[in-house]
């Protein structure tokens, strides 16, 4: 299980790099594995209003759906089409398969290190 | 509390993500994954713990006739080994389960049925008993392994000889034994890509397990688990209770005409399916827009409401997500165009024939 060290990360298994005021936006090398193959992703649409922890989207496996959560609230400035297609891009390179940038960042979750959210997904996984 | 099959250590050693389902702890997938474990099966072998099915026996003198009254389909006829698909009706016409009879010899017959019915199953069919005939339920002490895949007969055929493979689909042979092991060698199976179901004492199945495993790696066989189970059973088109048809369904509704022999003098649910009026019908979907369709989704034509689905998902094999529903008859017509409501949003499908993948008209 990777973790690096240059992304926080949402309890709700979402990683973020903030840069220059932009917030890219991912779901975790964890939350990927708990999920299985993705083959179906919804993204919002350039120019939408996000709200923190609020859902921004959702993956699909062969089973089931998941909401996946914005940590930041912001405005969509840019998403990752080839997700649509190819969403299983999510399961082999997760930390580059981002879903969405957001810009006029004005809140942010709470956001963990990559050395918490390690320790969170072994809770998480220990308590089922 | 979940039950464990005797292949849980199993399940463990290889990575099988252990998930609650019709009481047992089985694995939903291995660290292979759903899709894999598909491919695996449509492509070489995937192999199956199934050892939560239920078994009974039917057994007495009056064994054929029992079973001609509790169940929907004729068992005249049979040949020693023979299978036969059927449902058990209420006296309403919805549906107890369904399942599969095999004749053992004259006078004895082996039962397998769904494992969250199983108990509900048998209750009702010792309240239906009559004459001279008993069923017996021998569930905990029967393992059954299914071995499915283009390759599964010739992974087999290395610790079977040629002529104790049961001859015709839908058949089995009770007198088998692989690597030592006395089984049930059954050509039947649930995921459309043919192979055999195997049954064998529960304490033996882990040692059966481990040598088909062994024996089939080299040609690409790998264990899969109730995800795959799932997503193949549904690409094949085929129906499971508590989905497709329940005690609020009758099988002439969900299309299973063929296991339900009305021309029988009698048999529980009979005077029902005969009265009742059927206004739905089950179909397939093609999803044509962006979305996957999932169970419970509400199904309309121009605005208006005509179904529900049963099942859904992304059909691996296929590559694209499909669905089953029930909807009324004038929406059923190949090639109409149907939506989906799926979690808000409109989805357009389109109704398919049945079953979306066949190993014929591939």
């Amino acid at each position: 299980m990777n973790f690096p060290k240059e992304l926080r990360y949402s309890k709700s298994h979402e990683w973020v790099k903030i840069e220059d005021g932009i917030a890219t936006i991912g779901l975790t090398d964890y939350a990927q594995s708990e999920l299985g193959d993705l083959v179906f992703v919804n993204l919002p649409e350039v120019g939408d209003e996000l709200t923190a922890g609020e859902a921004l989207g959702d993956v699909e496996s062969v089973k089931a759906v998941s909401d996946v959560y914005s940590p930041v609230s912001g405005t969509v400035m840019e998403i990752n089409e080839e997700l649509l297609d190819h969403p299983e891009q999510i399961n082999e390179a997760p930390y580059e398969a981002w879903f969405v940038k957001v810009e006029n960042v004005t809140e942010e979750e709470e956001l963990l290190d990559a050395e918490a959210y390690e320790a969170h997904c072994a809770s998480e996984k220990e308590n089922g | 509390m979940e039950k464990k099959t005797s292949l849980y250590e199993i399940h463990q050693k290889y990575g099988g993500r252990i998930v609650p389902f019709g009481g047992y702890l089985l694995p939903v997938q291995y660290e292979t994954g759903v899709i894999a474990e598909h491919m695996a099966v449509r492509e070489a072998c995937g192999l199956f713990d199934v050892s939560h099915m239920g078994e009974i026996t039917c057994a007495g003198p009056d064994a054929l006739k029992l079973l001609n009254h509790v169940l929907t389909n004729d068992f005249t006829n049979m040949y020693d080994g023979q299978a036969r698909y059927s449902v058990m009706c209420y006296e309403d016409g919805g549906c107890v389960d369904d399942l599969i009879v095999y004749k053992v010899r004259e006078n004895s017959y082996f039962i397998v049925v769904n494992a969250a019915n199983k108990d509900k199953d048998f209750a009702w069919m010792k309240a239906h008993e009559q004459g001279d005939a008993v069923f017996t339920d021998i569930s905990n002490t029967v393992g059954q392994i299914a071995v499915q895949g283009p390759k599964a007969q010739e992974i087999l055929g290395r610790l079977l000889p040629a002529k104790s493979f049961p001859e015709k689909y839908y058949s089995a042979n009770f007198n088998a034994e692989i690597g030592g092991i006395k089984c049930v060698v059954s050509k039947t199976g649930y995921t459309g890509s043919g192979g055999y179901e195997l049954y064998m004492a529960a304490d033996q199945a882990p040692a059966m397990w481990e040598l088909l495993l062994e024996t089939g790696k080299a040609d690409g066989l790998i264990p899969c688990g109730l995800g795959a189970r799932d997503t193949l059973r549904l690409e094949a088109g085929m129906p499971l209770y508590g989905h497709e048809m329940d005690e609020t369904v009758t099988p002439l509704e969900t299309g299973l005409n063929f296991a339900v022999k009305l021309k029988k003098e009698e048999f529980i649910g009979r005077e029902a399916l005969l009265a009742g009026e059927i206004r739905r019908t089950r179909v397939g979907l093609k999803v044509v827009g962006r979305g996957i369709v999932r169970e419970h989704m509400t199904v309309s034509m121009d605005g208006e409401q005509v179904g529900m689905t049963t099942s859904g998902t992304h059909a691996p094999y296929l590559g694209y997500p499909i669905a089953m529903a029930l909807v009324s008859l004038n929406a059923a017509e190949i090639g109409t165009r149907l939506s989906v409501n799926v979690r808000g949003r409109q989805v357009e499908t389109e109704v398919v024939p049945l079953p979306f993948y066949s190993k014929t008209k591939k």
